[in-house]
């Protein structure tokens, strides 16, 4: 297969042949996207592409196509380039017209600036990183299938073409397999126990040491992140890209050490001569980093990412698909709801607010209100034991991003949560709340001690506070706000009622009274079949993405309900409990594979909302004010 | 600096009709410059200079201070006319060069004929690469000076010109007598005048201002032949109509004239940019000029005088420099798409813009006109720098990204008029001619009214007389100046008050408004401080210099400020607010800054109850617990109440569902879109100045006569002047809606009705029943007094009754009282009665012993 390598290991090959064809016309730019499209479509032709997520930079090939999952964490402003050039040999004084697209520096003789064939072209440079909060999982998964891979772009170019092909012809069914048959082989290979885990992630980790050590700070949203980020430039359809969106941009990676070198200089140079350039040092650090720290990737083809699931297609249109697992998805759940009722120590009722919450998803905005959020507050976890830990642990094999913030003191006084605009470096520095659509945010209520809380806490409170009622970060821009729409789960767990705002709050109720929490806990953790896991995993990413509706007849159903309810007892029953009924409905619905509201779940909506209020009646009157 | 550096700055004149627009210098004469080199240096320049510019007025660098800032430039000698003045280089335009300039009379110039511009019959040579013909547009440009009026303009910096007069030509005159040599001209000016102009000047900004620049002085000196001024006047274009966001700024625009707007969020240091550069040779002294080209200098390899090579030497001192400084603008946060980053934009600033604008302080630039350029090409400085002393490697491959930035010709501060008047011209420009249109369309409606309203926070149900008021509030009334009669403004906004049980949706309406006004702040009582409302000083660390930071109110001045949990404000924070919700100004006396600024902004606030649940049996006051001086201030107070009613509960449930599962679509056929009631909101605040007719005033004066009445048959008052000023403001406000200039009658009784409609829910006294206004203006309402007196009289009977005892005990005096009256009477009351009483001299309380007097 000639052309697999042609086009992967040398697209920029292919740009230019499609350039020299056109005769200067300017649709060969969309011939070129269009060239690119096609060969990905192609069976499974995808996942053929290294990517850059799983693969350290120094097997990539520089100039090869390549794949990165990523999130937008900043965008830079558009930038003027040569989009065709001229060029002129000294030696043999012959010009030569030459396409600038894709590329960072030009090649072959003298540029001729004054030529007339010179067109300037724009571009838009994002700066992306590998979405935060990836569940080890998640990303394990992912390695899994590329650790194969560098095999192929580790061998050196001079290497006999011969041997290349068969090298891929031998790989390709074995990946295919691989995804066919999900992760589940992979799954099966590790991932028993947490001890192991670690032990089998360490050395992938030391594979790339550059990003870790360099003093360059990659501007991750979340502490302790590690993986590659990457300065994509975009060529068209820049303002379809919002900030945070989570992308697979398929592009020509570019590492040339001039990039480097220039920057180095200038750096020099600009202490010399401030007039030049005009960028500060920080800035050049920031927009110009080496590229052999941050490769620049310039985009051919980007995929927005629906879910970061890797045991699902990524493209959401196959909704086709998921449906049809529906009948499996009654079983799946009721195996579900049994393990997190063990987790949560006996208690079914908040196993069963747990699922719901797990799949609850922003799917709409009336104008300032979020519809379909479902803030859950775990009230009574037990204060100074390592519970809450082992309960995220829970989750994070569970959902595909996840982060826990522990709301200590300390944290919230110090932790930067709101992205804030530096604008001596010009960018955007990241905070926790800058998170991809559907992280699971899991918020630690029981690491807080009484004490003070500053200036920051207070603000970091507010912003909690703001995400979880409008879903929506406001970011801070030095001398205006400005607001970012986002759409994160988040959970408290608390020992009272937490101090932030939530939908619904559940207090719970262990019946079980394991001597060794500890123990016990991950005794239940490890009676989980990795399979079974991948289950609820799958499980959970469907039944978010499925669509809902409610019938009119329900709708009056539903009315005249609320109208009774309302009789009985007005004081209990506002719009506000409407509301969360609704949302309750919908989610339950949902969880069992429905696709619309009927009667009996709205009946069972109500059973688990009258279950759940009646656990904390006390709690509900101390809740004067509005939060 | 001395006044040989004035001096310095002397310039061979042009003469108009050979000199080159672009660099007057490098048409000077340079016979004197070995005379010049033999003065001594720094220590006794001033004899020398004196002695020079009387000989010559075009001296030349003599001074070891070259670079001195426009200011510190002293006149020097009297000079005048056009000859005497000296030229200054425009670094706004030729700082760097792209591609071949040609200069038209040094290059061979293409002998087209312009087209369009027969009457120059022996003019017909054109700038290369341009249409641009020099006579004629000199021509062109004289003839605009001379000849535009503009009867109907609003600027405020044309205020005291006579508008029927040409309008240039007296700000000529203004020139003369000022001595500013400045002209700044409105660009959509020449376009009405001459739209080939316009065009000329949009595309070819490098040659057409220079041309400008030749005319207006010409036609200058031809005026005022004796006038003296610093250096010949510069035009400065603003406002080219190719306004642009920053956003759509593209390869297009480079060397184009555009205007575009943002907000300054970096300056740099003043840097002196070398214009000159003056080399001497080593060997035989002999001395030369280069010219600064595209951002560089071509040192001269060879002595023209004695043949050396590599025997020239820049000489830093009799070098000229300008002054130079860069400006970092951003994005303004109205122009950017959600979810985007703002972009950012680098402008430099030459000669006597530089420290013109400030960063931060949400300062608004807008109507900065710039030139839009290419920057020196793509080499980075080092490999620039390095090339010709040793050979790079690398030299031919080139990073194949462009620098950019905008050469600014003309700053405009958006925000700066705040201070002074309202800044609504600026914001009218937005609507192009088809929205209009669709917005009138619209306010022709009927049922325009109810629509707006309905298109208000659609996700919150019913409440339509709460939203109809928040729609009277952002549209607000008409602003009217009394100060000539000694009452200063008149508040044109709206406040409202909104309280009510919690979970009322009181926070998503108020997220709403905020997220719907421009100007719009939200602040939780909870969270703010008196200062972060107001303004505070803050020292800057750098500087040492003290900074004024202003808070909600004032950053929402013609906005609306959203306060939540107004009832859990500090009372001294509240206190604040009396100033600014009728003065609508704010008054600072800190660290040695007292201001008043301004503070035109609506007040949006929310109150939950005291007992967290409203108490029907009480009145507002003593729900809210919020002093009734603030109350008073507040045109509308609704109360949101969950009322408990089936057929309401059956029509919630029924718009509540809906939301859960219509789909978008199905939503916008019912409902006008946010961004069409933003537009609609602010076409009519700033062009709709509803008067009142004589019918509706006529209007107005009964139904305050009629509020009065009510409450004149029961002995109180039920209405103040303030009530008949809310009355106004919320009519005009309805007239807005209407996009009508006229106040009538149906916008009364819609403001009648909506006031009382307020009134009901808010001033009822819940022991009576009836409307109270008493209850908002004083606190307590007529029956609650009338109630206390009878208290106060039945003790006084009580005391008397007991004939002449001058001490009683505290508890038994209560306890009779208690058992004497038959309505109940609380400890509070019993107190306040005994208060009264010590207030009329009666008796006294001391301790637990009532004593007479």
């Amino acid at each position: 297969m000639p052309t697999v390598h042609d086009w992967i290991n040398n697209p920029l090959g292919v740009v230019d042949g499609l350039f020299a064809q056109s005769n200067s016309s300017p649709d060969w730019e969309k011939k070129v996207v269009e060239y690119f499209k096609e060969k990905l479509k192609l069976n499974d032709a995808h996942t053929w592409v290294p990517s850059l997520n799983d693969v350290p930079l120094h097997y990539l090939k520089p100039n090869s196509l390549v794949k990165f999952r990523c999130m937008v964490q900043d965008m830079f402003d558009p930038e003027f380039f040569l989009g065709v050039y001229e060029t002129n040999d000294p030696t043999s004084n012959s010009k030569q017209v030459k396409c600038g697209k894709y590329k960072d520096v030009t090649e072959g003789g003298q540029v001729d600036f004054n030529s007339r064939n010179t067109v300037t072209s724009e571009r838009q440079t994002f700066y992306c990183v590998p979405i935060p909060g990836e569940s080890q999982w998640n990303s394990y998964a992912g390695t899994n299938q590329a650790r194969v891979v560098p095999s192929t772009s580790y061998v050196p170019n001079r290497h006999k073409r011969s041997y290349e092909e068969d090298d891929e012809m031998d790989m390709q069914p074995q990946q295919m397999k691989d995804v066919s048959q999900g992760a589940q082989s992979s799954a099966e290979s590790h991932g028993n126990t947490e001890p192991k885990r670690q032990e089998t992630e360490a050395p992938s980790h030391d594979s790339s040491p550059s990003h870790c050590t360099s003093s360059l700070d990659l501007n991750f949203p979340l502490p302790g992140e590690k993986g590659p980020a990457c300065l994509v430039k975009v060529y068209e359809n820049w303002d379809s890209f919002k900030l945070n969106d989570m992308l697979e941009v398929f592009g020509i990676l570019s590492v040339d050490p001039a990039l480097s070198v220039i920057a180095d200089e200038r750096e020099a140079s600009s202490l010399l001569d401030p007039t030049e350039g005009m960028e500060t040092v920080e800035e050049q650090r920031v927009h110009s980093p080496p590229a052999s720290l941050v490769p620049r990737l310039h985009m051919l083809y980007a995929q927005p990412l629906a879910h970061n699931n890797p045991l699902l297609p990524s493209s959401a249109t196959e909704n086709n698909d998921l449906s049809s697992d529906l009948g499996e998805l009654a079983s799946v759940r009721a195996e579900l709801l049994t393990y997190l009722t063990h987790v949560l120590m006996g208690d079914s009722l908040a196993a069963e607010y747990l699922i719901l919450h797990l799949i609850s998803n922003v799917y709409s905005r009336r104008d300032v209100l979020p519809l379909g959020k479902f803030t859950l507050n775990l009230s009574g976890c037990p204060h100074s034991s390592p519970y809450t830990e082992h309960l995220y642990k829970v989750i994070q094999q569970l959902v595909p991003s996840s982060y826990r913030l522990c709301m200590s003191l300390h944290n919230m006084n110090n932790q930067r949560m709101v992205p804030r605009k530096d604008y001596t470096a010009n960018r955007l520095v990241s905070g926790t709340l800058q998170l991809a659509s559907n992280t699971s945010l899991f918020l630690d209520e029981t690491q807080l001690e009484q004490g003070q809380l500053d200036a920051t806490g207070v603000r970091n409170i507010t912003a909690l506070g703001n995400l979880i009622s409008w879903q929506k970060v406001d970011y801070d821009f030095n001398y205006h706000q400005m607001e970012f729409s986002c759409n994160i789960n988040v959970l408290i767990t608390s020992e009272g009622r937490s101090l932030l705002p939530s939908d619904s709050q559940v207090h719970l109720r262990p019946t079980l009274n394991p001597p060794n929490l500890e123990e016990y806990l991950s005794a239940v953790q490890v009676a989980q079949v990795p399979s079974q896991l991948n289950k609820y995993r799958i499980y959970l990413s469907v039944a978010r993405a499925l669509n809902y509706t409610i019938s009119d007849e329900i709708t009056k159903a539903v009315e005249e309900d609320f109208v009774e309810m309302r009789k009985d007892d007005p004081q209990n029953m506002s719009a506000e409990d409407l509301h969360r009924l609704l949302v309750v409905a919908r989610l339950l619905s949902l969880s069992h594979g429905q696709n619309t509201l009927s009667r009996d779940g709205w009946m069972k909506a109500k059973q688990l909302e009258a279950l759940r209020i009646s656990r904390t009646p006390q709690q509900k009157c101390v809740n004067g004010n509005e939060p | 600096m001395s006044s040989p550096s004035s001096q310095s700055r002397k310039r061979d004149p042009p003469t108009p009709a050979s000199e080159d627009p672009l660099s007057p210098p490098s048409q000077r004469s340079r016979a004197h410059d070995t005379s010049t080199e033999l003065q001594p240096m720094p220590t006794s320049p001033a004899m020398d200079v004196s002695l020079f510019s009387i000989l010559q007025s075009e001296i030349d660098a003599s001074s070891p201070l070259m670079y001195g800032t426009p200011s510190s430039r002293v006149e020097g000698t009297p000079r005048s006319g056009i000859r005497g003045t000296p030229a200054r280089q425009r670094a706004d335009l030729g700082s760097v060069r792209k591609a071949p300039q040609v200069d038209m009379h040094s290059e061979p110039v293409s002998e087209n004929a312009v087209a369009g511009s027969e009457q120059g019959a022996g003019q017909r040579l054109v700038i290369w690469g341009t249409d641009v013909n020099v006579g004629t547009c000199k021509e062109k440009f004289q003839r605009f000076l001379q000849q535009f009026t503009d009867p109907n303009s609003r600027e405020e910096e044309n205020a005291g010109l006579d508008l029927n007069e040409p309008l240039y030509m007296q700000k000529l005159d203004e020139i003369s007598v000022v001595g500013e040599p400045v002209l700044n001209v409105n660009c959509s000016h020449i376009q009405t005048f001459d739209a080939d102009l316009y065009r000329q000047l949009i595309c070819y900004p490098q040659e057409v201002i220079p041309t400008f620049d030749m005319a207006v002085n010409e036609l200058f000196f031809d005026r005022f032949p004796d006038s003296v001024l610093e250096h010949q006047i510069q035009v400065r274009p603003y406002s080219a109509l190719k306004t642009r966001n920053m956003r759509a700024l593209n390869p297009e625009d480079i060397d184009q004239l555009i205007t575009i707007s943002g907000m300054v969020i970096r300056t740099s240091q003043l840097i002196p940019e070398m214009q000159e550069a003056f080399f001497r040779c080593q060997v035989c002294a002999f001395n030369t000029r280069v010219e600064v080209d595209r951002g560089r200098i071509a040192e001269p390899a060879v002595c023209r005088n004695c043949n050396t090579t590599h025997s020239m030497a820049l000489v830093h001192n009799r070098s000229a420099f300008s002054d130079k400084q860069m400006i970092k603008l951003q994005e303004s946060p109205e122009d950017m798409p959600a979810g985007q980053t703002p972009h950012t934009t680098v402008v430099y600033a030459h000669n006597d813009l530089v420290d013109k604008v400030q960063p931060g302080d949400r300062i608004n630039i807008t109507g900065t006109t710039l030139i839009f350029y290419l920057s020196c090409l793509l080499f980075s400085s080092g490999i620039y720098r390095a090339a010709p002393m040793r050979l790079n490697p690398r030299q031919s491959q080139v990073k194949s990204v462009y620098k950019t930035h905008i050469d600014a010709i003309h700053f405009r501060k958006t925000d700066e008029k705040r201070l002074h008047g309202l800044d609504e011209d600026g914001e009218q420009k937005l609507f192009t001619k088809e929205r209009v249109a669709v917005l009138k369309e619209l306010a022709a409606k009927p049922d325009v009214y109810d629509r707006l309203s309905s298109a208000l926070a659609p996700s919150i149900y019913e409440h339509e007389d709460i939203k109809k008021g928040i729609l009277l509030q952002l549209f607000g009334g008409t602003r009217k100046d009394f100060t000539q009669t000694g009452r200063g403004n008149f508040r044109a906004e709206v406040n409202i008050l909104l309280c009510g049980d919690p979970g009322t949706s009181k926070s998503q309406l108020l997220q709403y408004v905020y997220n719907l006004v421009p100007r719009g702040q939200y602040t939780s009582g909870k969270g703010s401080s008196a200062v972060g409302l107001t303004a505070y000083v803050m020292k800057d660390p750098e500087t040492r210099q003290l900074v004024l930071q202003t808070g909600a109110l004032v950053l929402s001045d013609n906005g609306i400020c959203c306060i939540d949990e107004f009832d859990k404000m500090s009372d001294s924070t509240r206190s604040v607010l009396h100033e600014v919700m009728e003065q609508q100004t704010l008054s600072i006396a800190k660290a040695g800054i007292i201001c008043q600024l301004n503070a035109r902004t609506s007040v949006l606030a929310a109150a939950n109850p005291v007992e967290s649940q409203w108490n029907p049996k009480k009145t507002t006051i003593e729900n809210i617990q919020l002093p009734h001086t603030l109350l008073s201030r507040f045109d509308l107070i609704f109360l949101m109440l969950d009322p408990q009613d089936e057929a309401y509960d059956r029509r919630l449930a029924h718009h509540l569902v809906s939301l859960y599962y219509q789909s978008e679509e199905q939503l916008e056929e019912e409902h006008l879109d946010m961004a069409m009631l933003k537009d609609y909101i602010a076409f009519a605040r700033t062009s709709v100045h509803p008067r009142l007719s004589e019918e509706a005033s006529q209007a107005l004066i009964e139904a305050y006569v009629d509020m009065r009445k009510i409450g004149s048959g029961r002995g109180m008052v039920s209405a103040y002047p303030r009530q008949l000023e809310s009355l106004i403001r919320l009519a005009e406000a309805h007239a807005k809606v209407r996009f009508s200039n006229k106040v009538e009658s149906i916008d009364v009784e819609e403001a009648k009705r909506l006031h009382r409609e307020a009134l009901k829910q808010s001033a009822t006294d819940p022991r009576t029943g009836f409307v109270d206004i008493s209850i908002l203006t004083t606190g307590m309402s007529a029956t609650a007094r009338k109630r206390k007196e009878e208290v106060a009289q039945a003790l006084k009977k009580l005391i008397q009754s007991k004939g002449k005892t001058p001490a009683m005990k505290y508890q038994q005096l209560f306890d009779d009282l208690r058992g004497q009256s038959e309505a109940a009477i609380t400890k509070d009351m019993f107190d306040e009665a005994l208060r009264a009483l010590a207030d009329e001299d009666y008796l006294t309380v001391t301790g637990k012993t009532v004593r007479l007097l």
